[in-house]
């Protein structure tokens, strides 16, 4: 009786105690790195500074590995009932985190002037991928597009212009084969250009199919249109790099070696994320140039990377103190600093006006490149499933790539795959 | 004295049911973990497996075999199961045979012997990705490793791990090359255990070192070879760190295995129900291997 007493007496205490630290809300804030740099310390860094704002709001924040890792432990805690407040998710996972119904129109919570006014002030081209079904699902947090970086000696070696990168598809390959080098034996030690191909192919390809005025998926994510002819001829360029013009290795390019294959002279561009900016300029040992996507019919570069996402849950002092951390984050001042500190381009125009960014701009130009090229940015693509129908295309593009398999019958036989697979959510 | 006869049966009794309780005792920490984390999520797949996958408030419902006649319209499960049948057959014998070679030559009286040891055992000791890692920069195209060695001699570079047709035997290469060193380690073990009178009858019969090693090294470690040689089909059907870390299946899937597309299926199509069903599939076979080598093969096995 007495050891009963005693256990009721503790749990009475543990209740209070747990009812006096509730008072000040504390919301679980999931966050991925996907870039180098001491990113746990910057974050660490901004959550500190939010709770010195906010006494009565304790943010936790947790490092949950790289973006796949961070949607499998979000969505795992959601299943065992403890999800995260909100979580640092790829924008691309929208679809994947409503059909789970996990997460909360933004809209839908912060709904005053000033909120609508805060939801407005993002780039467009990064609100495609974070609005579906009318509602705002994502707040662009660490975005993304592709460039091309370009060696300025090997074009100066080559005779080229060092600082006029190729523009159209054709400089491609007529810069290209200029800057091939060969050893004696008729090896090619440089070659003239290379876009990634393992992984996730469907991210650069969705560059070219950009540039020649395509559009893979739909806003809801209900429909791609993989074998659009346009598609079709992108992806027959994309392979000819390679088998009829040369100027690209054959078979798939890494896109972890990319980097080092550019600093190693191995190719004179590469295309990769605006992200490998701070890379680059820390290991590239010559001159090196950062462009725009070349043009075809049009320029542009599907966005990339993470959004800030609110979970689901009972308990609407959460949601509102989750809301009020993801607005600390993405203040014009948060957004410069994190651009700066990691290479992301800063999600909102007014950011670029900081007098951080400004001094930061004027000592290193390439950090422009990335922002002027959103007003031809896209969605990255992304579907209900997702995974699955990225997946179609992705196997479509490396066959096409490695067993000369026709782009046309490759990309058909995608399309259907990804119909099936969207047959579900057609009405 | 009737009464005392029945007491002392009771407490043998007593005293064999304590040492049965005991016995369970002893074994109930290991019994309550391997349930907890084996036996349990085991079975617990396979009745998933039989289930729809929930989605948000929808729950999963009961289908029956839908599951399994996917699988069998799936193309890609046929080409990560024979991707995966290939890398058992060609990586078991090939460890195997390499181990062996290598426990005989450095079981000889060899001068280093003891370094020798050490750097064919080195790659085990390393953990999978960093080992995958390594592999990586001696297979990229142009300057790495084996393009620079091939270089030399006068051969094109060819892009390993980027091209179809070499892409699955370069992993395989790696789990060869990983493995042959830990399997050394059994027959170096089993080689020590041949008496040496065996030999020395032999080369009073003048047998010739071919005859040796088929009359006399290779029957004595037979029961090695099979249990490395389990061991090793086993491993081979779980491979999944280097696939992750080197090719993510791609090109096209030529190097898709089974776990590999399980973890896909499973963690990135969040398709669970069609998981637990390749999963099945994948623990039916593992335990017929299993199986096989209790009834069957064990009596081959020439055995001391």
């Amino acid at each position: 009786m007495k050891v009963l007493a005693r256990i009721a007496a503790a749990t009475a205490v543990a209740l209070a105690l747990g009812v006096s630290a509730a008072s000040a809300t504390e919301i679980t804030f999931y966050y991925p790195i996907a870039v180098g740099g001491p990113i746990t310390k910057i974050v660490d860094g901004y959550v500190e500074a939010f709770q010195k704002k906010h006494p009565d709001i304790t943010v936790k924040p947790v490092y949950t590995g790289s973006y796949q890792d961070s949607l499998v432990k979000a969505m795992t805690a959601a299943k065992a009932g403890n999800a995260p407040d909100m979580a640092v998710l790829l924008s691309t996972d929208m679809f994947t985190l409503i059909d789970n119904e996990l997460i909360e129109p933004v809209d839908a919570l912060a709904n005053t002037d000033a909120d609508k006014a805060w939801i407005k002030a993002f780039y467009p081209a990064f609100m495609e991928n974070s609005q579906a079904q009318g509602h705002t699902w994502g707040i662009p947090f660490q975005r993304s597009t592709i460039v091309q970086y370009w060696n300025k000696d090997a074009f100066k070696a080559a005779g080229l212009d060092p600082d006029k990168a190729p523009a159209t598809w054709d400089e491609m390959v007529s810069f290209g084969k200029k800057l091939i080098k060969k050893d004696a034996s008729g090896n090619v030690t440089q070659w003239g250009v290379e876009i990634p191909s393992s992984g996730f192919p469907y991210w650069l390809f969705q560059a070219l199919t950009t540039q020649n005025g395509a559009v893979l998926a739909n806003q809801d994510g209900t429909k791609v249109s993989y074998n659009d002819p346009k598609v079709v001829e992108a992806a027959q360029f994309f392979a000819d790099l390679s088998t009829k013009d040369g100027v690209m290795p054959k078979g798939i390019i890494d896109w972890g070696t990319t980097p080092k294959d550019f600093f190693e002279g191995k190719t004179a561009v590469m295309w990769t994320t605006t992200g490998n900016l701070t890379n680059v300029k820390a290991n590239a040992k010559f001159a090196f140039g950062v462009a725009p996507m070349p043009k075809k019919v049009r320029g542009g570069s599907p966005t990339g990377g993470g959004n800030i996402y609110i979970f689901k849950t009972k308990d609407k002092a959460k949601q509102a103190a989750a809301i009020e951390f993801a607005r600390f984050l993405t203040t014009p001042e948060l957004a410069a600093d994190w651009g700066i500190a990691t290479g992301y381009v800063a999600t909102r125009p007014d950011a670029w006006e900081t007098p951080a960014m400004k001094k930061y701009a004027s000592e290193f130009p390439p950090a422009l490149v990335a922002r002027d090229q959103l007003k031809e940015a896209v969605a990255e693509l992304s579907t209900h499933e997702n995974q699955r129908v990225t997946k179609a295309l992705n196997d479509a593009l490396q066959a096409i790539l490695t067993s000369g398999k026709p782009a046309k019958a490759a990309l058909d036989q995608a399309q259907a795959e990804a119909t099936r697979i969207l047959g579900p959510f057609q009405n | 004295m009737g009464r005392g006869k029945a007491r002392a049966v009771s407490s043998v009794r007593q005293r064999h049911l304590n040492i049965h309780i005991q016995g369970w005792l002893l074994a109930l920490p290991a019994v309550v973990l391997l349930a907890a984390f084996t036996h349990i999520p085991a079975i617990k797949t396979v009745i998933d497996s039989f289930y729809s996958t929930p989605h948000g408030v929808r729950p999963a419902r009961f289908i029956g075999l839908t599951q399994y006649q996917s699988l069998i319209a799936d193309p890609i499960f046929w080409r990560a199961f024979t991707n995966n049948l290939l890398y058992a057959l060609i990586t078991v014998p090939l460890a195997i045979g390499f181990a062996l070679v290598m426990a005989l030559w450095v079981n000889g009286r060899i001068s280093g012997r003891a370094g020798l040891r050490l750097a064919f055992f080195t790659p085990t000791i390393l953990p999978m990705v960093a080992a995958a890692n390594i592999w990586l920069f001696f297979y990229t195209q142009d300057y790495g490793l084996l393009n620079k060695i091939g270089r030399a001699l006068g051969f094109a570079s060819v892009n390993w791990l980027g091209d179809q047709a070499t892409a699955l035997p370069s992993l395989m290469a790696v789990t060869v090359w990983k493995e042959a060193g830990f399997f050394m380690i059994f027959y170096l073990a089993a080689l020590q255990q041949v008496p040496p009178d065996l030999y020395e009858a032999a080369r009073m019969e003048n047998a010739s070192r071919w005859q040796v090693f088929r009359r006399i090294t290779w029957p004595m470690v037979m029961p090695t070879t099979l249990f490395v040689g389990i061991n090793a089909l086993i491993n081979a059907f779980r491979v999944v760190d280097q696939v992750i870390a080197m090719t993510g299946g791609g090109p096209d899937n030529a190097t898709t295995l089974l776990l590999f597309y399980i973890y896909q299926v499973a963690f990135s199509f969040w398709d669970l129900g069609y998981a637990a069903a390749l999963s099945t599939v994948l623990l039916t076979g593992l335990a017929a291997v299993a199986l096989a080598q209790f009834f069957l093969i064990d009596r081959k096995v020439h055995y001391r």
